[in-house]
């Protein structure tokens, strides 16, 4: 361990957990402004600051900020029949697990530090071009000083852009995921609150049946991609398809036991207002209340990552590799173009933010579409429709698997171009969401008018509502 | 027999009528009407921000029955009154300024909420006006009490007192500031921005003037 992985270390914990902490943050925002977008209302934008004449708005952005301020000052009430150590203690090990998690997602592919520079002869040194396929392995390479003329040998450490990039990957994230259940438990049980006590009875027996669900969901893509390590997982989706081409019907299992995880509507059984006043955090106030609430958005971060992770093709776009573009159908070779080291990590990394940011928003547009389930529709749906389906699809997964690997080298060639069939289609897809994004944007819009009542007559005269600054 | 007034043709709307769904496996399947609303939020979604990023959304009085955001950001964007709203009462004027009520004490009669108080005062001796009309010494009006009824202007012989105003009551720090008194109602306008009114009026001692045209006979 020298400084400079210590610094490296620094810097991807700062980048992981800061990515984590803001768009936490963004994402109570996110889910004002788009919940206002759904439903035909402007939203929240009335914090202001004021500079003189300027106004800072930001789209009510800053409705955030001031919330996070109004956490700290707030009164920190506490139930006199509370039990304090454990009251005290809840919303750390609801946030802990939640921060904890990030550490094994891997958000962009292992550097190879010499590879950084250019490849080929320069100067004395001789870089090799960056492989595609696997992990640049601990190197040594020659390097002859040009004064001296002593040979001697450099060794290259590879940097992975995962904190702690652990061999049991997936299996840590169980672990953690389930200790979100014990901080919900206790928060409910040393309330001294009826209401807070069955939120936590809710939660805690939700999240169990539906673990059962998103575990065992994951282990037919385990089995696919033959590892537990997210980095792995995500280099064998860039190297054939995504992981929603070869596992379909687990993609839709975990994305379903994700949200029940991180308690959201349709989920959200634990907190539902109209029956349980705010759950299992009834009695929290300030800024512990606001620990509860981050947590919860920071779990829909976490849980998106891990579904871009696994299911998404992590920081994988379709044809980038880690040498540059390749179009290849199988083994015809269509279009292959070298692109630096630099460029490509960087690219990965923007990308795994991207997804996960798209993800994100998707898991708000769930939120405010669908109604709450009854509790015991939960319970139906968790175990008797997630827990045999997610078996079924691990059964289909193995049978498949076996066929496949004694079906002959004919077949398994004509699979990979099916995988890259869907690589193109994925890549055919986002060109099409893009430009369709920006034709619908510069789409002239007819309005019906409607001029009755002296009203209207008088706006109409006055050439239209009078707009205020308050419009973003 | 109940007379049958005409009936105002309904005002369109954007809302939409669901018609009730009767449930079939497709439906019961869940997962299809899922995928069905989630389409429906999305394209709300991307239309209002493509208008708000825009500045494309539809007015929200001329325009309000088009789909998208029609509310109105209230302090800033008002819609307008309609024409015969009932606003905070003005007193209107005669040419010379001063204030067209007689001090009959109609309006303080008709007035249910009973919150104008006048005093009526007699003309010095000498003055035209003297024996055909007096004048409100004090003319106080508790907008606090006040119900916004109209009965006062209904009731005005003078049309002098009017609520065309076109100002909603305006919230105040404390209860003194709601009694309006007479210099102030005096200082409202119309929406057309005159004190005066559109209504002849004739003085005493000009021709048209009851009064003279009884002196004459």
């Amino acid at each position: 361990m020298t400084g400079m992985d210590v610094l490296v270390a620094i810097l991807k914990i700062a980048l992981m957990v800061g990515f984590l902490f803001n768009v936490g943050g963004l994402l109570t925002w996110v889910d004002r402004r788009q919940s206002a977008m759904i439903q035909d209302r402007i939203g929240p934008n009335r914090a202001v600051i004021k500079i003189g004449n300027f106004e800072l708005r930001i789209a009510g952005l800053l409705h955030t900020a001031a919330d996070g301020v109004k956490f700290f000052f707030k009164e920190d009430f506490m139930p006199p029949n509370a039990d304090k150590l454990l009251f005290s203690m809840a919303p750390i090990l609801a946030m802990m697990p939640v921060l904890a998690l990030v550490a094994v997602i891997p958000m962009g592919d292992t550097i190879c530090p010499d590879f950084l520079r250019m490849t080929g002869e320069h100067g004395n040194v001789f870089y090799p071009a960056v492989q595609r396929f696997g992990v640049c392995p601990m190197m040594e390479i020659p390097v002859v000083d040009p004064v001296t003329h002593l040979r001697s040998v450099r060794i290259v450490h590879p940097i992975s852009l995962a904190v702690a990039p652990l061999n049991v990957g997936v299996l840590y994230v169980f672990a953690l995921a389930g200790q979100g259940i014990v901080g919900a438990a206790i928060a409910g049980w040393s309330s001294d609150n009826k209401f807070s006590l069955m939120g936590a009875l809710r939660a805690a027996s939700q999240m169990v049946s539906y673990e059962v669900a998103m575990g065992l969901s994951l282990i037919g893509a385990m089995m696919i991609y033959g590892t537990v390590r997210l980095d792995d997982m995500v280099r064998w989706q860039g190297d054939n398809a995504w992981g929603i081409f070869v596992q379909p019907l687990a993609f839709f299992l975990f994305f379903t036991a994700a949200v029940a995880e991180s308690k959201r509507i349709p989920f959200d059984l634990p907190e539902a207002e109209s029956e349980l006043v705010s759950g299992y955090f009834t009695e929290y106030s300030g800024m512990k209340f606001g620990m509860f609430y981050f947590a919860e958005y920071m779990e829909i971060v976490t849980s998106s990552m891990l579904l871009v992770t696994i299911f998404l093709g992590g920081w994988q776009l379709p044809f980038f590799h880690r040498d540059g573009i390749t179009i290849a159908f199988g083994d015809a070779l269509v279009f292959h173009s070298a692109l630096p080291h630099i460029w490509m990590t960087i690219l990965g990394v923007l990308v795994f933010f991207g997804k996960t940011l798209v993800v994100c928003s998707f898991q708000a547009f769930v939120r405010w579409s669908l109604p709450r389930f009854r509790y015991d529709q939960l319970m139906k749906l968790g175990w008797r429709v997630l827990l045999p389906a997610s078996l079924a699809n691990l059964f289909a997964t193995g049978v498949i698997y076996l066929a496949i690997d004694n079906a002959g080298p004919e077949f398994t060639s004509a699979l990979h171009v099916a995988a890259d069939v869907s690589q193109a289609v994925v890549a055919l897809a986002i060109t099409f969401l893009v430009i369709r994004g920006f034709v619908a944007f510069f789409a002239p819009r007819s309005k019906r008018r409607w001029v009755v009542g002296s009203a209207a007559r008088f706006a109409e005269a006055r050439g239209g509502t009078e707009t205020g600054p308050m419009q973003a | 027999m109940a007379t049958t007034f005409p009936k105002k043709p309904a005002s369109p709307t954007n809302a939409k009528v669901v018609a009730h769904v009767e449930p079939t496996p497709l439906t019961q399947a869940y997962l299809p009407e899922i995928f069905k609303g989630l389409g429906v939020s999305m394209r709300h979604f991307f239309y209002n921000t493509r208008d708000m990023l825009r500045g494309t959304r539809p007015d929200p009085v001329t325009e309000r029955t088009d789909d998208g955001i029609t509310t109105i950001s209230y302090p800033e964007q008002k819609r307008p009154y309609p024409e015969r709203f009932r606003g905070v009462h003005r007193l209107t004027t005669r040419d010379d300024g001063s204030p067209r009520c007689v001090a009959c004490l109609c309006c303080s009669t008709a007035c249910p909420a009973q919150c104008i108080f006048i005093e009526p005062g007699e003309y010095p001796e000498g003055d035209p006006r003297r024996g055909y009309e007096r004048y409100p010494v004090k003319f106080v009006i508790d907008e606090l009490r006040c119900i916004f009824c109209g009965y006062c202007v209904e009731a005005c012989p003078c049309d002098a007192i009017r609520m065309d105003t076109g100002l909603h009551a305006v919230p105040y720090d404390s209860r003194e500031q709601f009694i309006y008194d007479k210099d102030l109602l005096l200082a409202f306008a119309s929406r057309t921005g005159t004190h005066e009114n559109e209504n002849p009026r004739h003085e005493p001692g000009e021709p048209g003037h009851p009064g003279i045209s009884r002196l004459s006979h």
